[in-house]
């Protein structure tokens, strides 16, 4: 990644933001709502990407900061009628705090322990809310307050598209670098200064802060509804299938994967398979497969490919060597 | 006392004995040469110097200061600076990538543009720059080693610690690689600590030479004397253990 964004980034950025823009208004109240959940998707997988893919640390539990960030917005709607905006920046500030807090004990894990330790946590943040019921509603849930489907859409995209810029502004500089050196070679990473558990730690913050911004869109964009069986194990691990379709450690990619598990579900549901309730998961897990397996470094992979590609066919067509294809 | 000082250093891994006892002070602005047969415990002494092993006894002072509690990552920050045996470069990232995260501890507050520029340099100093856009993984053995070497210049150190450089180069280009040694001594007024098999580059760069093997101390002092010290031809030749050269 270098200092300046390429022309091609830049462009592609804008058409897709032109289209978001327009789009709402071209569409049913329904597929917006399909669309915000896209947003969703994009906001958690970006901050999943950012601790996966660039500090190389595997969680299996952002639906647990998504959990902190979604009764954020649910409680402080609830009891103090706070502006849902703000209520979305203390989504932010809380599981930033609660992110470095769960990246201080992981800094002694790694691969597959650091796995099994966050996909403990996303097991176990559902049973808060059973167990301070009075307070956070229990299984019924919690009601914020409801909003328009336009209105969450335009919030949903405007927030993706800051924390976009806000990602890449950390990550091509030296913040980002130290990640992805940690990533590479700890050892290496520390013989350069750069202190392991200052960086891990802040990649484990930043990423939940954005997963809790998205858990925050979350409950607003399931009519305000917060409950403990919206923020199970497996929408953590479908924020997880996003960042390997979107391809770890790249940001290009993240559009495709959170599109990807936004919208699979639905399309799937659509499909005349098996006819039972559970059919659209056996197309929904049959479409990962395929795509894993077609895409092993995801979207971003791809990119990437295709760019030495391009470059060698540009390079031999000035070369000009008949001989050579 | 040197810019750099082993005092008594000693360490164990089970039952093995890494130094044992070992001491070494290096003068400022020049190159001593760390040699010994494998197993002697020259990588060893590296990490205890880079505090990524921590010593059982005995210190290891620079400049004055003991790092008996300075955290690995500080070490740079002090201006010490290594190269890895075998090579422990950010292999996904590219060539001038590798260099910036070198100069990382200085690179707070400064301007992107600023620290390309440097890394640039630096590149350019160990001849490389042509290289710079290229993912460090897949070039070759002796291009590595220069991406490690230009990767701990971009921390502008004072202590230049270097762990075999001459891995993997043949004949003229260890000839080359001496006069680089020499080079970085004279102009960037570096101290260098090297550790290397490659005898002929070892007696041809040194101001001094420590011989360890099994972990102790059996010859210190300037090439010319220490080639001729039977204890060294004992360890080399007479031994079962046979230098790699």
């Amino acid at each position: 990644m270098t200092t300046r964004p390429s022309l091609a980034a830049v462009v592609s950025c804008l058409v897709a933001a032109a289209i978001l823009a327009v789009l709402p208004f071209l569409i049913s109240g329904y597929h917006q709502g399909l669309l915000t959940q896209v947003a969703v998707f994009f906001i958690a997988i970006l901050g999943l990407d950012v601790l996966t893919g660039y500090s190389g640390q595997i969680s299996i539990g952002h639906g647990a900061f998504m959990a902190v960030g979604g009764y954020t917005t649910a409680v402080m709607s609830y009891y103090h009628h706070t502006n849902l905006i703000v209520t979305m920046l203390m989504a932010f500030g809380i599981c930033l705090a609660f992110g470095f807090v769960v990246g201080l004990p992981a800094l002694r894990l790694s691969g597959v322990y650091l796995a099994l330790a966050t996909f403990a946590l996303a097991v176990s943040m559902p049973q808060i809310p059973l167990k301070f019921s009075r307070f956070l509603g229990g299984s019924n849930g919690l009601q914020a307050q409801t909003v328009s489907h336009l209105w969450l859409y335009g919030v949903a995209w405007a927030a993706a598209a800051i924390l976009f810029v806000g990602a890449w502004l950390i990550l091509r500089g030296r913040t980002g670098r130290a990640f992805r050196a940690i990533r590479d070679s700890e050892v290496a990473a520390t013989s350069s200064g750069v202190e392991l558990p200052i960086y891990k730690t802040l990649a484990f913050g930043i990423s939940a802060a954005y997963a809790g911004v998205a858990g925050s869109l979350f409950v607003l964009a399931t009519n305000g509804y917060a409950s403990p069986n919206e923020f199970t194990v497996a929408l953590s691990l479908q924020i997880l299938i996003g960042a390997a379709v979107a391809g770890l450690g790249s940001l290009w990619g993240v559009l495709v994967g959170a599109v990807f598990v936004g919208l699979l579900p639905e399309v799937s549901s659509s499909v005349p398979v098996v006819g039972s309730t559970h059919g659209q998961d056996v197309v929904f897990g049959l479409f990962v497969i395929v795509v894993i397996l077609l895409l092993p470094t995801g979207f971003a992979g791809l990119l990437a490919r295709l760019r030495v590609r391009l470059t060698r066919q540009s390079m031999a067509s000035i070369n000009s060597d008949p001989g050579t294809s | 006392m040197g810019l750099l000082a082993l005092e008594n250093a000693r360490l164990r891994f089970g039952g093995i004995v890494a130094l044992d006892d070992v001491s070494l002070d290096v003068a400022e602005g020049t190159i001593a040469g760390l040699i010994g047969p494998n197993g002697a415990g020259k990588t060893t002494a590296f990490n205890v110097i880079t505090r990524l092993y921590r010593l059982e006894s005995g210190d290891v002072v620079f400049d004055g200061h003991s790092l008996r509690h300075t955290p690995p990552s500080r070490v740079v920050r002090m201006g010490i600076a290594r190269t890895f045996q075998n090579v422990e470069l950010f292999p996904t990232m590219t060539v001038l990538e590798n260099v910036l995260v070198g100069g990382h501890a200085f690179a707070r507050m400064k301007r992107e543009s600023e620290l390309r520029k440097d890394a640039l340099d630096t590149l350019e100093l160990v001849g490389i720059h042509m290289h710079a856009d290229r993912p460090a993984a897949g070039l070759p053995f002796g291009t590595l080693k220069r991406i490690e070497l230009a990767r701990a210049l971009a921390s502008k150190p004072r202590l230049l610690l270097l762990d075999e450089p001459a891995g993997g180069l043949n004949h003229e280009e260890v000839g080359e690689l001496a006069d680089f040694i020499r080079r970085l001594r004279d102009e960037l007024k570096l101290t260098i600590l090297l550790v290397e098999h490659h005898m002929n580059l070892v007696m041809q760069v040194s101001d001094h030479v420590t011989v360890l093997n099994f972990g102790r101390t059996i010859a210190s002092g300037p090439p010319a004397e220490v080639q001729r010290d039977p204890q060294v031809i004992e360890a080399y030749l007479g031994g079962e253990l046979e230098p790699v050269a």
